[in-house]
């Protein structure tokens, strides 16, 4: 089974997480940016065979929310962080326009 | 191609010789009128309506492993017309005409058979949806029949009907033409069919990357070298995201896990294909006697083609909550199989911005029953380069219109939630 090491709570079986999708993704800034930005934020997705950073939110333990480098290929799980930690503080991405 | 028939069948009983081969061991020709990448039931489909339908001839279906060892080898068979969102409806009953006709059409028997289908609804509210549904269905031709609890009790009397029952059976819908499809004939058949109107099968062939110019595609990239074609078509299922970037495109699309599930055999039972309405989960007997059953998606993306251990949990669950007596069966083979997830549950078939590149995927839970339409239609793209009428609204810009209206549960762009 696949097993989430909670920086906070240490490695727990992924159901006790709530799955929150690809963390590459940023979030257009509201006004700014045409339909197109949102359709693309919404719907298109990277889709990665590899290394994929995804959200998870500790649900059944601290309640953080997570971010992950999983292999989708393997399901090995590389790294975690706080998200707060890892994105929270983190400039305007890339996708932000 | 060797007709398949009773005399045949006599005559190679008596003469101690193996049957041919199905399909030829064909080598890469340099140039293609059309390559298709992907051959599972899709691709191979598609090849063969390309010849019967429209005359293409020179078609090649490139298979990066054996033919049936995607999906269309993975799934648990059933087939049905019962979809409510406009579009869908008429796609997926035409398919269900095509799969009535397919084993003469084919010569290749792939049984068929149907034993009908019932959606169980298990509350008043739930039995209203299902009424919607089936009028949806007689309003587009198609049978529908709705039982109340005693009727559905009599067709299957195995259910829990306790007072305990967990989820309480108010009734069901019953389409009776729907039912399952032995899924590797489907791909032998289609195979041997496409071969005989002289279709190249090439197995062992992964492609790599795509010719393109300003004019668009113009051939691929594979393991067995370069091959030209005036048109390129996707149909690989689960991989849909990772080939459409080799052509610079990015899908509406997530890869996702999804389980089945077989016991032990047993004696023949269960007569029909049953839905609980309580959570995603259904269920059929096999010809061997299995039972065979599944249930959502795994929850998160993923390529690993190995399922998770608690849905296993999920679906006997759902399995003992609807049919006690299953407690004591030994669960017999399990497996998983990599689907396209879209975030509004529907699947894609349509050209691509790229010129003479095709894409058919998406197919999220639903792709086997719609195999013969999909062969069917996007045969007809490619050959017409228009998309056919019944697939209109499966275009991969229906997100960007807005109101794009196929998702039957309301998940919004979620992929995994489905
Ligand atoms: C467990 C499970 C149960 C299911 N149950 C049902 C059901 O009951 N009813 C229903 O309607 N649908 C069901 N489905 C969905 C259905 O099986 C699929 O949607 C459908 O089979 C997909 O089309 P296909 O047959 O062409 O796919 P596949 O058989 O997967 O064919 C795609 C092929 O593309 C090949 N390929 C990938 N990349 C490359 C490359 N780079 N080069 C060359 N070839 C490549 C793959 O090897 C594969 O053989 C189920 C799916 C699963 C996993
Ligand atoms: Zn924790």
């Amino acid at each position: 089974m696949l097993r989430i090491h909670c920086p906070l709570c240490g490695e727990r079986p992924y159901t006790e997480f709530r799955y929150g999708g690809d963390a590459g993704k940023h979030r257009p800034v509201h006004g700014a940016g045409g339909i197109e930005a949102w359709h693309d934020h919404l719907f298109l997705f990277e889709n990665a065979k590899g290394p994929h950073r995804e959200f998870w939110q500790h649900v059944q333990g601290c309640r953080q929310w997570l971010i992950a480098v999983r292999d989708t290929a393997t399901n090995i799980v590389a790294d975690v962080a706080l998200a707060r930690d890892a994105r929270g503080l983190e400039p305007q991405g890339p996708g932000e326009r | 191609m060797m007709r398949y028939s009773l005399p045949r069948l006599v005559g190679h009983a008596l003469r101690d010789r193996p049957w041919p081969r199905a399909w030829r061991k064909a080598t890469p020709r340099s140039h293609y009128d059309v390559v298709i990448v992907g051959g599972g039931g899709h691709g191979l489909a598609t090849a063969y309506y390309l010849a019967a339908n429209h005359g293409v001839r020179r078609v090649a279906v490139l298979e990066r492993s054996y033919i049936g060892s995607g999906n269309v080898g993975r799934n648990t068979t059933l087939v049905r017309s019962n979809y409510m969102m406009n579009g869908s409806t008429q796609f997926f009953e035409f398919s269900l005409k095509l799969w009535e006709g397919l084993s003469q059409a084919l010569n290749f028997n792939v049984m068929l058979s149907q034993r009908g289908q019932i959606v169980l609804g298990h509350s008043p509210a739930q039995m209203d949806g299902l009424a919607r549904r089936g009028n949806t269905m007689l309003l587009n031709g198609i049978e529908a029949e709705l039982l109340d609890r005693g009727q559905v009790q009599r067709l299957l009397p195995y259910l829990d009907y306790s007072p305990a029952a967990r989820f309480p059976i108010a009734g069901g819908l019953l389409q009776r033409r729907a039912g399952t499809v032995r899924h590797d004939a489907v791909a032998w058949g289609y195979a041997r069919a496409a071969d005989s109107l002289g279709v190249d099968i090439l197995e062992g062939c992964e492609v790599s990357g795509f010719l393109l110019d300003a004019g668009g595609v113009h051939g691929v990239q594979t393991s067995r070298g370069r091959i030209l074609a005036d048109r390129v078509a996707l149909a690989v299922a689960g991989h849909s995201s990772q080939l459409a970037a080799l052509a610079g495109l990015r899908l509406p699309i997530e890869s996702h896990l999804l389980q089945a599930f077989v016991t032990e055999p047993i004696k023949p039972f269960v007569d029909h294909v049953i839905s609980f309405g309580a959570e995603l989960f259904y269920l059929s007997q096999s010809d061997k006697g299995g039972l065979v059953f599944g249930g959502h998606i795994d929850g998160f993306n993923s390529f690993t083609q190995r399922g998770q251990f608690p849905k296993a949990q999920g679906v006997a669950q759902c399995a003992l909550a609807l049919i006690p007596g299953m407690s004591r069966l030994k669960l017999l083979r399990h497996w998983a199989g990599i689907q396209d997830m879209t975030p509004d549950g529907g699947p894609f078939i349509c050209r691509t911005p790229v010129r003479n590149l095709y894409f058919n995927g998406g197919w999220c839970y639903q792709g086997f029953k719609a195999t013969p339409a999909v062969g069917w239609c996007l045969a007809d793209t490619i050959a017409r380069d228009e998309e056919h009428p019944l697939v209109r609204c499966y275009g991969l810009e229906r997100f960007a219109q807005g109101g794009a209206s196929l998702d039957e549960y309301g998940h919004g762009h979620w992929t995994y939630r489905h």
